[in-house]
């Protein structure tokens, strides 16, 4: 299908193009990763490294990764259940199920924020039994979990869904006439096909976890030392003046997200076809 | 007689396991939470409504919400697609890092974001700093907004467009080009109408994705009412102030201007061949 | 293991892909499925596999409801085509699947496993390849690996789906001849879909041609051959030549010849699928028409042609269609007593075991027969030559 052809854009054309293309990535995302790291040094590195070893930034890197460790695998389990219902089986509504989980992309987060706050919040019927049995979901961990849930949980599930419909349903087939059942199937037959997809989506939907601003925000509290994850503390830091310590913790998230993308560039390189179909 | 089949039968065990599963996830997380919005919005008179949602602050933050997502989705159609043209179709050292770069503002979190963008276009920052000398301040004022909504758009244009392009025939450029046409034709009357349909997709993710965008904007926005102030920055104001009401009748109306979004993207996607299912 | 079809039909949305299918298969039997696509027989295959469920009919193995059954205590093998091999597994592991998802108490050891799965790959002569991936193997020798992992849990119906469909044609004709082989030493029953006729005739023990979601004729590869019992079989199972004819009261078929009028031009009716005088005959037609519009079919608008030609003889009997192959026409370069139908040389092929010659007679139809070389030596034919040709016998159907 595709073709060589030498019938390109004139020389000056490309190079204008290619400029144009790397001025803008450059300036839009290589620049603001400079920023980071370089305001969070600007007081040198002692200073960096105070602002990440104090009691409320520890705190708050316990509680991202606690909220991330629970979020993150329960968004696995409903991607692959997800992704396995969608794509070896026809059936009706398949569209509309999959419209909603692509819901939380079109959902502001903030929004997101409000629909738990709204339903389990004090002045809710939820939240008037949940106060009665003395447990606090908004404004404490579980809010924040299940906030993070709704922001994640398609991350794996877009990765795994176009990975399996084009691999098909043929060698699960094949399995389950040699006398395999659905455990076994998906263990030894359809698992090592999906092991790399599975990952991709994993580490996304983490790094989605500890970076999600806006629902948190909403559903916080903002009490320094208790409920603020990582980036509730950035901007906690960046609004008490204190930038590079907001800096210098953002700098973590920034590490992060980098390392994120680094791993799927090296699995691209060396598993092209098993990441994303027909990328 | 016609039976509708609700599923076709199938070797494959665990449909209803998997089937009953992510239903009641999405119950839990997605639709008992949203439902919960719509009858508290009940909750309000018709009247009230309508007068939170016309008030001039309410308006006005309509009015930079959604002005300046449709700019910067504008933008990133423009540019994203010269990226995804150089990306796909020439070769340039270190492709693969920007390729990879494509992707960081989607994994990045908003905050951090918004952080580095204030600190990069306020008046001391590094390109803040230059175009503030001919007196084009780029922070804190809706300008920063736009740049702000440009940066987390990047990646939707792109990765809806690279894979159009990766997988169009060379051919047939090649047989308008045979046929007499100069470069130029040949992008306005074979390329150009082949991505159409990545390139509004695109579009509209990037534009929804603009409108509900917080974290990355507040930093850099200014937030004054009537003049820089986005919708999620309303909502959040109207909670804080335990209005929960006019907040929910304003996310309310985004969440509606969201499902039109999004039945105006699975509509396109269909249209051009879709990316999920075939 | 014996099978029975009864009664079989499956639709999808508004099509029939299986119209009340019966179908039985003796156990040991190699059967051919054929067909072209949409035939329904991969359905079929499937359904008995136990993949695909049907809306009616039953399924009967070894004189058990199969319905009964869970498809994995079928004991039925199936080769995909396009093989369906485990990706992540090598050779040796694939073949092995199956024998080891047994559960715990029916499970062989480890080593009872090994010893039976190399011994399968030494049949299909892949021992060496135990290790290898798929993606590191030929068509041809995927396919065999299929076919040993299909082999592997001793299945007592071996069914195949257009198994050598994906492959070369030197590749598809040796694993035939392997196969074939292969039943003879191994005696299971199976089943194979295919569209290739040649395969299937070569391969099987009998033959099932399909077409549109029925059955048309069963029989042994001779019986489909030399006897089919309507056209379609006939059309599918190789070349034909149509004869315009008529058959007179004591049921002699006779040929059709037609006379060329020079520089004659007249109005003919186009060619249709009626049968019968009144198409002939557009002027009567047309008025009776008139008269009786609901009986008389509409007369077709005439049409100009330069030579369509008049019949030689007017015809006494019925109108019949007669065919015949091509290596059945008797082919001269002057005729005798004997009818003829004349004909001009288009072309001469002569890749092949006979000659094949492409013609066009005075109607313009086209005509092929194939005739060894050296008569076509001896009677000087070459292109541009006009011949004369009979078919040594002809087929009729009563359709």
């Amino acid at each position: 299908m595709k073709s060589k052809s030498n019938i390109t854009e004139p020389f000056l054309i490309r190079v204008f193009l290619i400029v144009i293309a790397i001025g803008f990535i450059g300036v839009f995302v290589a620049l603001p990763v400079a920023v980071i790291f370089i305001e969070a040094l600007a007081k040198g590195i002692g200073a960096y490294f105070n602002e990440l070893n104090n009691d409320n930034a520890k705190a708050a890197i316990k509680l991202t990764v606690l909220v991330a460790a629970i979020s993150v695998p329960c968004n696995m389990v409903f991607g692959l259940a997800a992704s396995w219902a969608i794509t070896k089986f026809e059936f009706f509504g398949k569209r509309l199920l999959i419209t909603l989980i692509d819901l939380p992309f079109s959902v502001s987060p903030v929004i997101a924020g409000l629909i738990y706050v709204l339903l389990l919040g004090a002045n809710s019927v939820m939240g008037k039994w949940l106060d009665a049995h003395n447990m606090q979901v908004i404004f404490a961990v579980p809010g924040l979990v299940i906030a993070t849930i709704f922001v994640t949980f398609p991350f794996v599930a877009r990765e795994l869904i176009p990975l399996m419909e084009e691999q098909g349903t043929e060698e699960e087939e094949a399995a389950i006439m040699l006398g395999a059942n659905g455990w076994q199937t998906f263990w030894n037959v359809t698992l090592p096909n999906i092991k790399w997809g599975l990952f991709y989506g994993v580490l996304l939907s983490n790094a989605r976890a500890m970076g999600e601003f806006g629902a948190v925000s909403v559903i916080s509290g903002h009490i320094e030392g208790v409920t603020n994850t990582l980036p509730l503390h950035v901007e906690s830091l960046y609004n008490g003046y204190n930038f590079v310590g907001a800096f210098a913790v953002a700098s973590l998230l920034t590490v992060l997200a980098v390392f994120t993308l680094i791993l799927k560039m090296i699995i691209e390189y060396y598993y092209p076809h098993e990441i994303k179909a027909a990328r | 007689m016609l039976t509708i089949k609700l599923k076709q039968p199938s070797v494959i065990p665990g449909f209803s396991l998997t089937l009953g599963f992510t239903i009641l996830y999405l119950t839990l997380i997605v639709l008992i939470p949203l439902s919960g919005l719509f009858f508290k919005t009940v909750t309000l008179s018709w009247h009230d409504f309508t007068q939170t949602i016309t008030a001039p602050r309410v308006m006005a933050a309509y009015k930079i919400s959604f002005g300046i997502s449709f700019i910067a989705a504008l933008v990133n159609v423009f540019f994203g697609f010269i990226v995804a043209w150089v990306l796909v179709r020439y070769k340039i050292p270190a492709k693969k890092i920007i390729d990879a770069m494509v992707d960081l503002p989607f994994a990045l979190p908003t905050a951090v974001a918004g952080i580095a963008l204030s600190a990069l276009y306020s008046d001391h920052g590094w390109i803040g700093e230059i175009f503030a000398r001919v007196g084009i301040h780029l922070a804190f004022n809706p300008a920063g907004i736009a740049i702000a909504l440009i940066f987390v758009g990047i990646p939707f244009v792109v990765r809806t467009v690279e894979p159009v392009l990766h997988d169009m025939d060379l051919e047939l450029e090649d047989a308008a080009a045979s046929l007499g046409a100069n470069r130029w034709q040949v992008f306005t009357m074979v390329i150009l109408p082949h991505v159409m349909p990545a390139l509004l997709t695109g579009f509209a993710m990037a534009f929804a994705r603009g409108l509900g965008e917080y974290g990355s904007v507040i930093f850099i926005a200014g937030n004054v009412p009537m003049v820089s102030e986005i919708v999620p920055l309303v909502i959040i104001t109207k909670l804080e102030q335990y209005d929960y009401a006019g907040a929910t009748a304003i996310a309310l109306t985004m969440l509606i201007a969201s499902f039109i979004l999004l039945f105006i993207i699975n509509m396109l996607q269909r249209w051009s061949g879709g990316r999920m299912l075939r | 293991m014996s099978i029975q079809v009864k009664g079989i039909s499956k639709q999808f949305g508004e099509t029939h892909v299986l119209n009340n299918i019966n179908l039985e298969v003796q156990s040991g039997e190699l059967i051919a499925l054929l067909g072209p696509s949409g035939s329904g027989k991969t359905t079929l295959l499937r359904i008995i596999a136990g993949m695909e469920t049907a809306d009616s009919g039953t399924i009967i193995l070894d004189g058990n409801e199969a319905i009964k059954k869970k498809v994995g205590e079928r004991h039925v093998g199936f080769v995909f085509q396009h093989y369906a091999l485990f990706k992540h597994m090598t050779v040796f592991e694939n073949v092995a699947f199956g024998l080891r998802v047994r559960p715990k108490d029916k499970r062989l050891s480890d080593a009872e496993i090994r010893q039976k799965v190399m011994k399968l790959l030494t049949l299909v002569h892949l021992d060496t390849f135990h290790d290898r991936y798929p993606s590191q193997l030929s068509g041809g020798q995927r396919q065999r690996v299929a076919l040993a992992r299909a082999l592997a849990v001793e299945p007592t119906l071996l069914l195949l789906d257009e198994p050598f469909g994906a492959l070369d044609a030197k590749v598809r004709k040796e694993l035939r001849r392997w196969m074939r082989r292969l039943h003879d030493d191994i005696h299971i029953t199976s089943i194979f879909v295919t569209h290739d006729q040649e395969e299937a005739m070569e391969v099987s023990d009998r033959v099932v041609v399909m077409s549109n979601g029925k059955i048309e004729q069963v029989g042994t590869p001779g019986e489909v051959y030399h006897q089919p019992v309507n056209s379609f079989v006939y059309d599918f199972l190789g070349n034909y030549n149509v004869f315009d004819g008529w058959r007179d009261e004591e049921g002699n078929a006779h040929l059709l010849e037609y006379e060329v009028k020079e520089n004659d031009v007249s109005l003919v009716p186009p060619v249709t699928n009626k049968k019968g005088w009144m198409s002939r005959y557009p002027e009567i037609t047309g008025l009776l028409q008139k008269i009786i519009p609901s009986v008389v079919p509409t007369p077709q608008p005439l049409v100009p042609q330069q030579t369509k030609p008049s019949p030689k003889r007017t015809i006494a009997g019925k109108p019949v269609k007669l065919f015949c192959r091509p290596h059945e026409l008797f082919v001269v370069k002057t005729p005798d007593e004997n009818e003829y139908i004349k004909a001009t040389v288009l072309h001469l092929n002569p890749a092949g075991p006979l000659v094949k010659i492409e013609m066009e007679r005075l109607s313009g139809e086209g005509l092929t027969a194939e005739v060894p070389k050296d008569v076509i030596d001896r009677l000087e034919i070459k292109k541009g030559d006009h011949i004369y040709v009979r078919p040594k016998n002809t087929r009729l159907f009563d359709e």
